[in-house]
């Protein structure tokens, strides 16, 4: 055992490397000029063309680039508390509550869960029509309000770190439920808050299907705006990439910020893909 | 809402805690003490405190199901109803019974759609796992600096997704990629890896495995972390080997976990859209390719649906793809299981 440790960590380096390098790629060739790319061996420290990249990205036509950074930054923060919150509000009445009718309908979110709501996009797309919501934002928005994956979590996490006595004695002091809910019930579910809204954040900030639907270029959101990149300036490599590292900073940020609670959130078998 | 605490705080009777739960201001030693002279209030007023216990657990669930029920269930169940009827752009037309889905049997391209959708899936799915198995039982041992390396897996997983699509189309390039630049160091001549089914498979199959590895890993770990050590000393008294160790008892013990991850990838393969799309390129993006050679069932169904405008025919394809997901689902489920 002890005299394979360094064989183990030479392993779980490569793999880290192998991890870490697109990254690294994408950062290199973000600070770089055109003209490098396809030389070999390809060069492997940054350059100082960030900046111009960035601005030309920022100047690139049809990309619309900074209105998708604000659309998805904006999308991602409304999504994320609507769903901490009403995941938090229907777990807590699973989990703590009694009425008639609970075990039935958390078998309903059970099955639900697996569900994969994106085969249903035409039909979300004709309601939008109907509702004149095609290539606004609210499309986005008000159908990702809610997750019954997040509901699942946070009962799961509500049994556990909400003592019954104490939500007994806050009743018998003429607490109100919502009162309890908030003042007593939503502070013990932090953690598992920040793990569904992290997920939540990052799967909101990623989303890509529907936002090709049912936007136009005009006013994309940051992975639509990148799809564009792609399609028109496929040769211009360093604009590309430039796009590609400014869409990934916010999540890498939150990643550095909150890395421990993300990985502790998995390890709890918390968290779907 | 939100002012309710921070603003009446000095105010301690507007808390709603009395004297005599000295569990409760234990827990939350933020909230201000009630003088210690506070009476036990009398109950609460018996009508509004009913409807409350009886209604608020409604209310409280209500969002969830309403929305989902308008957004999620609802276009699901609908699609159904479309797929039967000669739908486009301009509405619903005649109802045609199944003849989308005749259409839809003798149609190449969605048969086309439905092998590539499968082969990318086990060329994402099982390295995937089988590596995410290793690197797991790897990151299990007594390591110093054990987060920072579990943080360094799981990288990938931040990677904006169609970033991951723009770095590997251009690390798989066939003029300027990295990939064939080593090929060429053993003398592989240049892959055009978008050219071919196989090529463009593992490409795209690349970048799906890059991205869940280490995510699956930290699954397959939590549950190795789980396993009794009881079990491991006993095998070693009676002279197991490592490698029989990991078949005979870590394997068996993660079960569950790896059944969840089978699932839960297969269901995401099965929908596998934004890494072919962004791999396309230019103007065959969304048929994947020039001859669809990486057109999954997703890209042909928006293809159908969003290019075509031709509704009712794309919720043909959706419909078949939820139907293919749900039978892969209980297939995997029972495979699994059996094996135990």
């Amino acid at each position: 055992m002890r005299k394979s440790q360094p064989l183990v960590y030479l392993t779980l380096l490569a793999a880290i490397a192998l991890s870490a390098f697109p990254l690294y790629w994408l950062f290199v060739v973000a600070t770089r000029s055109n003209d490098i790319v396809g030389d070999w061996p390809p060069p492997l420290v940054p350059g100082g063309n960030l900046g111009d990249n960035v601005s030309r990205l920022f100047a690139a036509e049809d990309a619309h680039f900074l209105l998708g950074l604000v659309n998805s930054a904006f999308a991602s923060v409304t999504v994320t508390v609507a769903v901490v919150f009403f995941s938090s509000l229907a777990g807590f009445a699973f989990a703590k509550l009694k009425f008639r009718g609970r075990d039935g309908l958390l078998l309903v979110i059970l099955a639900t869960m697996m569900i994969p709501v994106q085969m249903g996009i035409i039909p979300l797309y004709m309601i939008m029509v109907e509702l004149g919501w095609q290539n606004r934002m609210e499309a986005i928005i008000v159908p990702a309000l809610v997750s019954a994956f997040g509901v699942f979590l946070m009962r799961q996490y509500a049994e556990r770190a909400v003592p019954d006595e104490l939500i007994e004695a806050a009743k018998v002091d003429g607490c109100s439920t919502f009162r309890i809910f908030w003042t007593i019930v939503l502070p013990a579910l932090r953690p598992g808050a920040a793990v569904l809204g992290l997920f939540t954040f990052m799967g909101t900030w990623n989303e890509f299907l529907w936002p090709l639907a049912v936007l136009e270029a005009d006013n994309p959101t940051v992975q639509f705006s990148l799809s564009q990149l792609s399609t028109t300036y496929y040769t211009d490599y360093t604009l590309m990439f430039a796009g590609a590292l400014v869409a990934t900073v916010p999540l890498l940020l939150v990643f550095i910020a909150f890395g421990r609670q993300i990985i502790g959130g998995i390890m709890e078998g918390a968290v779907k893909a | 809402m939100t002012s309710g605490r921070g603003g009446t705080s000095a105010a301690a009777p507007s808390f709603p805690f009395r004297e005599g739960h000295t569990l409760i201001t234990d827990v939350r030693p933020r909230s201000a003490k009630p003088p210690r002279s506070t009476p036990i209030p009398p109950p609460r007023r018996g009508f509004l405190s009913h409807v409350d216990a009886k209604w608020s657990p409604y209310l409280f669930i209500a969002p969830f199901f309403v929305i989902f029920a308008v957004f999620g269930l609802f276009p699901l169940a609908y699609t159904g109803w479309v797929s039967l009827h000669d739908w486009d752009i301009g509405g619903a037309g005649a109802f045609v019974g199944l003849d989308n889905y005749t259409e839809l049997f003798g149609d190449p391209d969605f048969w086309n759609a439905v092998v590539n959708t499968l082969g990318m899936l086990v060329l994402a799915t099982v390295p995937q796992l089988v590596l995410a198995l290793v690197l797991a039982s790897l990151l299990s041992q007594k390591l110093r600096g054990l987060t920072l390396l579990r943080m360094g897996v799981l990288l990938p997983i931040v990677t904006s997704v169609a970033a991951v699509g723009i770095v590997f189309s251009q690390i798989f390039d066939r003029d300027a990629g990295m990939v064939n630049g080593i090929l060429g160091l053993v003398n592989v001549d240049p892959i055009d890896w978008r050219a071919d089914k196989w090529s463009s498979w593992t490409a795209i199959a690349t970048m799906v495995n890059w991205r869940w590895t280490g995510y699956n890993a930290l699954i397959y770990l939590a549950a190795m972390q789980s396993i009794p050590r009881e079990l491991y000393e006993a095998a070693t008294v009676d002279g197991a080997s490592k490698v029989r160790q990991f078949r005979s008892i870590t394997v068996p013990m993660i079960r569950p976990a790896v059944i969840f991850t089978v699932i839960v990838s297969t269901i995401a393969g099965m929908q596998l859209f934004t890494e072919p799309l962004i791999f396309g390129q230019g103007g065959f993006a969304i048929s994947g390719g020039s001859l669809r050679q990486f057109q999954t069932l997703s890209m042909y169904m928006f293809e159908k649906a969003f290019r075509d405008f031709d509704y009712g025919y794309g919720s043909a394809v959706a419909w078949m793809i939820f139907l293919l997901i749900t039978l892969l689902a209980v297939v995997n489920y029972f495979v699994t299981r059996k094996g135990n």
